[in-house]
Parts: C-alpha cells; sequence; structure tokens
C-alpha cells in the first residue's frame, strides 16, 4: 500500500490551476449576493415592525417546505431573516458548485482520459481524488472566511462575529459534503453525466425530505443533512455542533470513496451501467418526438420550478396588505395609485404576473437555443445530411419551445391560482389569477420568435438574453427610477394587459402574436439560407 | 451516368479562401476515392455536397439535383458517414441508429441491422456516451449501410476502427459496388483506398490537383527499380533517376516512366544480375504531390 498517495502536491495544484477562474467567480459571486442581500433586508425592513409584520407573512407551510423552518420570529431580526431566508438556498448553490467542480476532476478527467495520462506517471493511485478532496476542503474553508468576514464588516447589530462566522461555516460545510458525494458518485457511475445526475439525485432527494420533513414531521428532516444545517440556527441559536456533524459526514463518506476509488478498475463504473434499449420507439424515431425526448427532463423540472414559483407567491397574496403598505419600495414598484384591500390585491397581481411570465421566458429561449448547441457540438450535421430539411428542423425547436411555453405558464398560472384562492379564501377568482398570467403567453412568443431569429441568422444570440434581462430591470426599477416612458415601451412585457386592474386588450395581444410570427418566419428564412457550421 | 458532378466549386469563409476550383465527377456504380492531407478541403467539399455549407461559386450536382436547393430529395437517396461522429450521450447506439434511419424516411430492416450490428460487433443496448470514437464510427455506419443508397459518401469513416473492423467496412463497400451503388470515400489510409477504389482524386489546398483511375496516374509517374550488375553503376546524375541509393548489393533507385527506356539500355552495359520492378503505391503519389508543392503534372 506504499506510494498510494505520491504526488498530491503538483496534482493539487494544477487542478487549482485550471479552476481558478471558477473558483473566484462562484466565490465572488457567493459574496456579492450574500453581502447585497443582506444590505437590502436591513434597507426593506428597518424597523422592529417591518419586521414583525413580514414575519407574520412568512410562517406558511409553502414558505416552510422552500426556505425551511423560521427559527427566532419572535425577535425577527435581520441576521435571523438572512439565516431563514437566504442560508438554505445559498447552501443548495453552493452543493451545486461543489459537484460540478469535483466531477470535473474525477469521472470527466477519467472519461477524457486524463487520469489515464496521470496515472501511467510515478503517481500514485489514490493521489487525483485525494487531491480533489483536500482542494475542495481548501476551497470551502476560504469561503467560509470570506463569507464570514463580508458579513461581520457590513457593521449591522444583529450579525455578529460568531454568526458571520457559523453561517460560513454552514455553507462550507455543505460545500465538502457534497464534494464527498460526488466522489462517491464518481465511483459509482461510469460517466461523467451520469455522476452529475446522480449527485444531483441525492442533493434534490435531501432537500425535498427536508421540506417534507420541515412541515409534516420534523423527525424525518434530521435524515436529510440539509435539515442539520438549518438547526444550527444562525444569528439565533448559533449552534456549533449540526456543522461538526456534517463535516463528519462528508469525512466518512470520502474515506469510503477513496477506498472504492483505490479498488476498482479505471474506466469502470460500480454501478453497472445501465443498458438501454436496442431500439428506437416510434416516438423517439420522429424529429419531434426526439426533440421532445432530449428536453423531457428540462420540460418537467421547469414545469414544476415555475409551479412552485407561482405557488410561492400565491400563499402570499393573502399578506398584500402587510407587504404592500408598510413597504416604500413596494409602494413605488405597483406604481403612483396604490389601492386598499382586494384592489391592492389585484394590482399585486398583475405585477407578479409580469415577473413569473419573465422568468418564465427563460426555459423557452434554452429550448429554442437547444438547436444552436447541437449545432455547436457538431451534431446537427448528421440529421441534416438525411432526408429533414433545414426549416423543418428548425420548425422542431420551435414546436418544443411553444410546448415548453404552454407547459410552464399553465403551471405557473395553476400553481399560483389554486394558493391564492386557497389563501384568500374566495375573495378572488382562480381564473382571475389565472388568466392575469396566460395573458402574457404572447409576449413569451414574441422571445421565442426572437430566439429563433438568432438561432437562424447563426450569431448574436445574447440580445435575446439582454432584450429578456432589460425588460425585467424595466419592470422591476421602472417605477422606482421613474423611467421615461419611450424605455418602458422597449419592452414587449408593457404592452401586454395588466389583467386583472385593466381590461383585456385583444388588439395588443394580437399584435404582438403577429409580429411573433413574422420573427418566425424571418428566422426560417435566414436559416435555410445560411451555412450550418456542424 | 455521373451521380455526381462538380465543377469549378469554390467557398470562402470571409478572407478565408477554403475551395479554389474543385472539380470532381463520380460515375454510378463506381467508388471513388478523395485524397489529400488534413485541411486541404477534404470536409468543406462534402459539407458542400450535402447542402449544409453553400458554395461561393462554381457547380455541384448528385442525381443531376442541386446539392443546396435539392437537398432534401438527393437526401432521401444517399447516406453519409462523418470522420468524427458525434452522438447523444443519453441515448443508446441502436435508438440513434434508429432515428437516422427513420430521418431518412425509410422504414428499418432489422434483419439488416441485426446482420450489421453482429458483424461490425457493435453493443447496440449501451448509451452513446460510453462508446470509444470507434464505437460511434460503427454506429454511424450501420446506420449508413442498414438500407439501401444511391450514393454513400464516406468522409473518413475507418479512422477510429481496428484493422478487423476495417476488413468488415471494406467488405460492405465491395457490396454496395456489385448493387451498382457509388461510393465516394474520403480517407486516409492509402491502403484501403487503393484496395477498393476506381477512380481517385486529389486535393491540395482546396484544389482537386488530379483526377484519374489509379492505373492513369501510376502511368504519369515513377516505377522503383531494384538492379544487381557485376559491374559498378552510377546513374546517380542520369536524367530521370531519383532516389538513388546504393543497397549492400545493388541498387534501388526511381525511374520517370518515359525515361524507362533510356535507363534500361544503360543499365544493360553494365551485366545485369537481377532486376526488380515495382508500381509506384499511392503513398508515393500523394507523397510526391505534396512533397513538390502540387508543382508536376
Amino acid at each position: 500500500m506504499t506510494g498510494m498517495f505520491q504526488k498530491i502536491k503538483p496534482i493539487a495544484l494544477m487542478q487549482l490551476r485550471l479552476d481558478r477562474v471558477r473558483l473566484l467567480v462562484w466565490i465572488v459571486a457567493f459574496i456579492i449576493v450574500t453581502a447585497g442581500t443582506t444590505l437590502i433586508f436591513e434597507g426593506l425592513y428597518p424597523s422592529a415592525d417591518d419586521r414583525d409584520q413580514l414575519a407574520a407573512s412568512v410562517v406558511n407551510p409553502a414558505i416552510t417546505a422552500l426556505l425551511g423552518p423560521a427559527y427566532g420570529f419572535d425577535d425577527y431580526h435581520v441576521g435571523a431573516i438572512l439565516s431563514h431566508q437566504m442560508l438554505l438556498l445559498t447552501a443548495v448553490v453552493v452543493a451545486i458548485m461543489s459537484i460540478l467542480l469535483v466531477t470535473r476532476h474525477t469521472r470527466e478527467d477519467e472519461e477524457d482520459g486524463r487520469v489515464e495520462l496521470i496515472r501511467s506517471l510515478p503517481v500514485g493511485r489514490m493521489s487525483t481524488l485525494t487531491a480533489v478532496m483536500m482542494n475542495k476542503a481548501f476551497t470551502f474553508v476560504v469561503l467560509t472566511i470570506l463569507i464570514g468576514l463580508s458579513l461581520v464588516v457590513l457593521g449591522i447589530d444583529s450579525i455578529d462575529l460568531q454568526g458571520s462566522l457559523l453561517y460560513g461555516a454552514v455553507l462550507g460545510v455543505t460545500g465538502i459534503l457534497f464534494a464527498a458525494i460526488t466522489a462517491l458518485c464518481a465511483q459509482l457511475a461510469e460517466t461523467s453525466r451520469g455522476t452529475i445526475s446522480l449527485a444531483f439525485t441525492v442533493l434534490i432527494v435531501t432537500y425535498l425530505i427536508r421540506a417534507i420533513g420541515d412541515v409534516s414531521n420534523e423527525a424525518l428532516s434530521w435524515v436529510s443533512p440539509l435539515g442539520w444545517v438549518i438547526e444550527a440556527q444562525v444569528f439565533v441559536e448559533n449552534r456549533w455542533w449540526p456543522v461538526l456533524m456534517t463535516l463528519g459526514l462528508a469525512i466518512l463518506i470520502a474515506v469510503v470513496a477513496l477506498y472504492l476509488n483505490a479498488k476498482r478498475d479505471l474506466g469502470a463504473g460500480l454501478l453497472p451501467s445501465k443498458s438501454g434499449k436496442a431500439e428506437a420507439s416510434k416516438f423517439l424515431r420522429t424529429p419531434l418526438g426526439f426533440t421532445l425526448r432530449m428536453q423531457r427532463t428540462s420540460l418537467i423540472a421547469w414545469g414544476i420550478g415555475l409551479f412552485v414559483f407561482g405557488a410561492t407567491y400565491g400563499s402570499v397574496l393573502a399578506e398584500t396588505e402587510t407587504y404592500v403598505a408598510e413597504m416604500e419600495v413596494m409602494q413605488q414598484m405597483l406604481g403612483t395609485e396604490v389601492s386598499e384591500g382586494l384592489a391592492l390585491i389585484e394590482q399585486f397581481i398583475a405585477m407578479l404576473a409580469v415577473i413569473i411570465s419573465i422568468f418564465a421566458t427563460i426555459p423557452m429561449i434554452l429550448a429554442v437555443y437547444r438547436l444552436a448547441k447541437e449545432e455547436k457540438v457538431n451534431r446537427t450535421e448528421q440529421v441534416l445530411a438525411t432526408a429533414i430539411s433545414k426549416t423543418k428542423l428548425l420548425s422542431t425547436y420551435l414546436i418544443v419551445a411553444l410546448i415548453m411555453s404552454a407547459i410552464v405558464m399553465v403551471a405557473a398560472s395553476v400553481g399560483m391560482g389554486v394558493t391564492g384562492v386557497a389563501m384568500l379564501e374566495g375573495d378572488l377568482a382562480f381564473s382571475t389569477i389565472f388568466n392575469s398570467i396566460m395573458v402574457y403567453l404572447p409576449a413569451t412568443w414574441l422571445m421565442i420568435g426572437l430566439a429563433t431569429l438568432l438561432v437562424g441568422i447563426g450569431k448574436w444570440r445574447g440580445l435575446a438574453w439582454l432584450y429578456l434581462g432589460y425588460s425585467f430591470v424595466v419592470v422591476y426599477l421602472g417605477g422606482m427610477l421613474e423611467f421615461p416612458e419611450w424605455m418602458e415601451a422597449l419592452s414587449v412585457y408593457e404592452h401586454i394587459p395588466n389583467l386583472p386592474i385593466n381590461d383585456m386588450n385583444w388588439l395588443a395581444v394580437l399584435t404582438i402574436t403577429i409580429l411573433a410570427l413574422i420573427l418566425v418566419v424571418l428566422a426560417m428564412i435566414s436559416y435555410s439560407r445560411r451555412d450550418i457550421n456542424g | 451516368m455521373a451521380v455526381l458532378e462538380v465543377k469549378g466549386l469554390t467557398k470562402s469563409f470571409g478572407e478565408v479562401k477554403a475551395l479554389s476550383g474543385v472539380d470532381l465527377t463520380v460515375q454510378e456504380g463506381e467508388v471513388f476515392g478523395f485524397i489529400g492531407p488534413n485541411g486541404a478541403g477534404k470536409s468543406t467539399t462534402i459539407r458542400i455536397l450535402l447542402g449544409i455549407l453553400k458554395a461561393s461559386s462554381g457547380e455541384a450536382k448528385i442525381f443531376g439535383q442541386d446539392v443546396w436547393s435539392d437537398a432534401v430529395d438527393i437526401h432521401k437517396r444517399i447516406a453519409y458517414v462523418p470522420g468524427d461522429v458525434n452522438l447523444w450521450p443519453n441515448l443508446t447506439g441502436g435508438q440513434v441508429i434508429d432515428y437516422f434511419i427513420s430521418l431518412r424516411g425509410r422504414e428499418v430492416n432489422q434483419a439488416r441491422k441485426q446482420e450489421l450490428i453482429e458483424r461490425f460487433q457493435l453493443d447496440p443496448t449501451k448509451k452513446s456516451g460510453t462508446y470509444s470514437k470507434g464505437n460511434r464510427q460503427k454506429v454511424a455506419l450501420v446506420a449508413a449501410f442498414a438500407q439501401d443508397a444511391d450514393l454513400y459518401i464516406l468522409d473518413e469513416p475507418t479512422s477510429g476502427l481496428d484493422p478487423l473492423m476495417e476488413r468488415v467496412f471494406q467488405e460492405y463497400v465491395m457490396e454496395a459496388k456489385q448493387n451498382g451503388k457509388s461510393v465516394l470515400l474520403s480517407s486516409h489510409i492509402l491502403s484501403e483506398v487503393e484496395r477498393l477504389c476506381d477512380h481517385v482524386g486529389i486535393i491540395r489546398d482546396g484544389t482537386v490537383i488530379e483526377t484519374g483511375s489509379l492505373d492513369e496516374m501510376r502511368h504519369l509517374t515513377r516505377t522503383h527499380l531494384y538492379v544487381e550488375t557485376k559491374q559498378p553503376l552510377n546513374l546517380e546524375d542520369m536524367p530521370g533517376v531519383y532516389d538513388w541509393q546504393q543497397e549492400k548489393q545493388g541498387y534501388s533507385f526511381q525511374v520517370d516512366t518515359e525515361k524507362l527506356d533510356d535507363v534500361i539500355k544503360k543499365i544493360s552495359e553494365y551485366e545485369v544480375v537481377k532486376l526488380e520492378s515495382a508500381p509506384p503505391t499511392l503513398e508515393d503519389l500523394f507523397m510526391r504531390h505534396y512533397e513538390s508543392g502540387g508543382a508536376m503534372s
């Protein structure tokens, strides 16, 4: 067993070198988001009254399922708000970062034959994996310290040094835990895709178990490590033992991963790679069926995501008045005339509808851009060499994007409608909420049309994202910053009637639909005329 | 009858001129070898033939139809295998094969497909993500040969195959030829081209510099000679003699075909003990074209 760990140092340094930009971007992003939201919370809820009202509005099952149980809401200070509203979701993103980075240096390096090259040198069998684990431990210790410091320097009363470091440590150990879990998955699965999906499954399952546990049965939450980290009750109780528990579990899993790594053959996975069907089904043989199948996961995931998104907003509808009445920012976002009672809720719904629609547009653009990705990885060439025309191929992706638009918009509308109606106890009809979101469908089609055109001409694909981002800024900050009217008019979402506060405007909706159609026609023409690069 | 006809084809990518005059003709029932070094323009030509790239100028027709405007019609009757096969990692090889066949608008001939899968020793139930380069190429080859096509366009189809599989591939090409089908085979493996092809076109820097049957091309070139004589011999400075080398017993060199007569007359004066001659290999042809900068014709 001697020499199992030879030459860890140069390998570890090389990996760090390869990741230097990635690591920097991730860590800086975490610091900006954490410190930034803390300042926003501080600005949004300056007085104890504001915070008490917030506390009252967030104690409901939907929020608990999403963010975990709220601690310390008898004194809901900024620290408590931060750890309740941000910690769990940030921890999940840290876990995602960990999964992606670890897969890169384990199974992906192995799959691409780089590990083989390294192993042919006088290097220990365990060295690469040990180096990965050491790097991740180092990375997440750095993250812990930097997050901790960046919170302390904000100088907010309720955010003390111990709590800040614990906040960072919770994120750090979650990262280390998922580094170990991914390392283990990399021993089991045979491909990097398999590793990522296995690790993501673990993440989703731990998140769901915690969500169900937090809502229904607290004992269940103890099964999930994500349930433990919330028990740290950062800024409230400041418990350190959940961090140590998580770290212990991480070490245990890492040891198992190392053991399996030493035992198995290079290139082999311990889980038998599932063999699939030797033949394609009738459905898979058609271009549309094929494209739908390739985007199946994405269709389902975004559908569920938008449903939860809608349901979350729906669940707070009943608290609209407390939200809006006390907060100047909200009043500015809603515009000049702020109503009361049901009218106010309707105003709030109209604003949520456009925000939800803009978010829901993201998967639609992605669905069209899949074709550009196919071209980039040289897979369209073989398809176009068969008897399928370019316009038909592009239409296939367009249709999938339209199906995506139907799925995500209906999911969000139903999510918000069902929870909203339940919370408001029938003050508002389901159809009112449902229609307020669905009316934005033509605007999303215009975005699909734009995305299709950009794929058609084969360049400037960033433009669709830029335009979507612009539309979001106009809606989100327009009221506050008082943009001139023409700037708002540039966003297509501004031309959709604000149901339920305004009347339906069929002409506007129809015009936008026709514009979308024109973009699609232009897309077809340009795509069938241009060179395909791969 | 010409199945494929290309005249004066050019293609520019912005400032870069990728093709500057490609002429090719593939007759019905023949296997045409398309050879040239990396970056010479083979794949660009093939992508134009597939209607994926649009030619800047010139004419390219398959079955008498324009490769750009009638692409879909043409593609119903052709099969294509790229050199670099990229597949969808989450689908099995079998699923990809069926998809490609269906896209050509045909029903899958299961018996034929099974035969090919067995001959190429492919496991169709494995996910494409786990395939090696050779296995991905097998997927494309099975999809191409599993159904009838009138023209097979094969772009370095065997670069990842082992010699055994290469042989299987060659058998299928021969079978297609026997059935009167045409094949455009771009390849680096010159022994493969020599064995399979009736006509050969050599491309260099975006121009086809030589086409013809292998025999014709050999005629234009040199013959290898090895002689042993009783008297010492030195023809190093004689016109038409190249690569003069003194071996243990005799001398080996190459002779321009048109100077062969002069050289033989000269050698005979030195009391010949042994004389061996060999036709130039395609590799010799190939190397000469690239070393001499294409100046010979």
